[in-house]
């Protein structure tokens, strides 16, 4: 969908185009299998630590039956609270950086949304330092930022998060390696097959040709799918900038014979 | 129209900051009549452990009941079942540990066949770009095994990897992600 027609939707209210996942007449009985190039693979020797942390033998094919289609929620473990959304407020004072509004949608690849479903956020601060005591590089803590957020999606399926802008930090997989600044995402989606762990990024990012992780989805436009875009519109004036960036997770396979089992 | 899914990236070494929550591990309440644990440890390809592992469980309850919150099948009634654990031990010795009960047989695949009970699994860690899955199933299940359909698609000589051995209290299921005794990972 165009932004122009998604801005049209916007204006009558209506969205002709996405339906909403009904949870049980959508519950697909088997999810689409993605092609290879659609993730990274799990031996990719530019990124250093994979060689032994990859298995070797070949994988075993996993039929979807009722264990992989169905799926936990988690609101009521994690205790959800709406401040858990909007990391500039979790301290007593606030954050030092650029303040960023995060947004998009969740849905499968069919482009239905994906309502009630749980988006984690873990990220650096604004100097590219983790409030984690195994990041020790020499950049400052901020004591107004810890990093960590969820929230769940509303009923379109979309999300938002208020935080700051996560600087680039420095890792030790070659010489002078730079991670280009990112959020760490987690969806668990309806489905144990839908779970997803993955990273946004942020566009025209100058540590992209570098990176092994980023490049370690081969494929391009693949590559894209994990950048976030800039939106005027969605910036927030006197307050903050804003960021999109919608999330597919996996969805039903086109036909019952596509797996046979 | 069919879009592409957003690809997987590492968990990268401090997802600590924000993935553990208070008793994640409480896959039942503590106290739940029948309660075990199961406890492992995940090994690299050195066959050293690997103390920033993110692990999660899925599976029904001892009736082979889900709490799926969809709607899907029968619900759970098992006061407090939460059907999911999560268990990041980031500054642990690699070993994990879930509070739960022995899961129940479920159908599938293919109507009339029942699984031995099993439990799925999904493991995260720095280095690895994705996830892998593995299933636990119970050595100590060997009929329900012998006729479990997904478990007969294993090569036998490496089937043991998916076996929980009951131990006091419950059962161990290490992962080794490489070597002689590399546990199965499925293709989902
Ligand atoms: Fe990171």
């Amino acid at each position: 969908m165009s932004t122009a027609e998604r801005d049209q939707g916007r204006e009558t209210g209506q969205d002709e185009v996405r339906q909403i996942y009904d949870p049980v007449a959508d519950t697909p009985s088997r999810y689409r299998r993605s092609p290879p190039e659609a993730n990274p693979p799990l031996d990719y020797p530019p990124y250093k630590s994979t060689q032994t942390r990859h298995p070797k033998q070949p994988l075993v094919y996993l039929p979807h039956t009722v264990t992989e289609i169905t799926g936990p929620q988690l609101q009521q473990a994690v205790r959800l609270a709406p401040t858990d959304s909007d990391l500039t407020v979790q301290h007593g004072g606030e954050p030092i950086g650029e303040r960023i509004i995060v947004s998009g949608h969740v849905y499968d690849t069919e482009g239905k949304p994906l309502r009630g479903t749980l988006v984690e956020i873990w990220q650096a601060n604004a100097a590219g330092r983790y409030a984690h005591r195994w990041d020790r590089w020499a950049a400052p803590l901020d004591p107004n930022f810890t990093g960590a957020g969820r929230c769940e999606t509303d009923a379109n399926g979309r999300y938002e998060f208020t935080t700051i802008r996560p600087g680039p930090y420095p890792w030790g997989n070659h010489y002078n390696a730079w991670r280009p600044a990112h959020i760490h995402f987690s969806v668990l989606g309806r489905a144990f097959t839908q779970r997803l762990v993955t990273q946004m990024y942020f566009p025209d990012d100058p540590f992209f040709p570098y990176d092994p992780i980023f490049n370690s989805v081969r494929d391009e436009r693949a590559r894209r799918r994990m950048i976030s875009t800039f939106n005027i519109h969605e910036t927030r004036p006197n307050w903050a900038q804003a960021f999109n960036w919608d999330i597919y997770l996996r969805g039903p396979a086109a036909t019952p014979f596509e797996e046979a089992f | 129209m069919i879009f592409e899914v957003t690809p997987s990236q590492t968990v990268g070494p401090y997802f600590a900051i924000g993935m553990p929550y208070e008793g994640g591990h409480l896959i039942v309440p503590e106290g739940t009549p029948g309660a075990i644990t199961i406890t492992g440890t995940v090994y690299d390809g050195r066959g050293e452990v690997i103390p920033d592992h993110l692990i999660e469980f899925w599976q029904p309850d001892g009736d082979g009941r889900f709490v799926d919150v969809h709607g899907y099948g029968e619900r759970s009634t098992l006061d407090g079942f939460r059907g999911f654990g999560r268990y990041g031990v980031e500054d642990g010795d690699g070993t994990y540990r879930m509070l739960t009960v022995k899961p129940g047989r479920v159908p599938g695949p293919g109507a009339g066949a029942l699984q031995a009970p099993h439990i799925d699994v999904t493991l995260f860690a720095r280095g690895m770009l994705n996830r892998v899955v593995t299933r636990i199933y119970f050595a100590d299940e060997a009929e329900a095994n012998a006729a479990d359909a997904v478990l007969q698609t294993v090569p036998a000589a490496r089937r043991h990897t998916l076996l929980a051995q009951p131990v006091d209290g419950g059962y161990r299921f290490d992962i080794h992600l490489q070597g002689a005794d590399e546990t199965v990972f499925f293709d989902l």
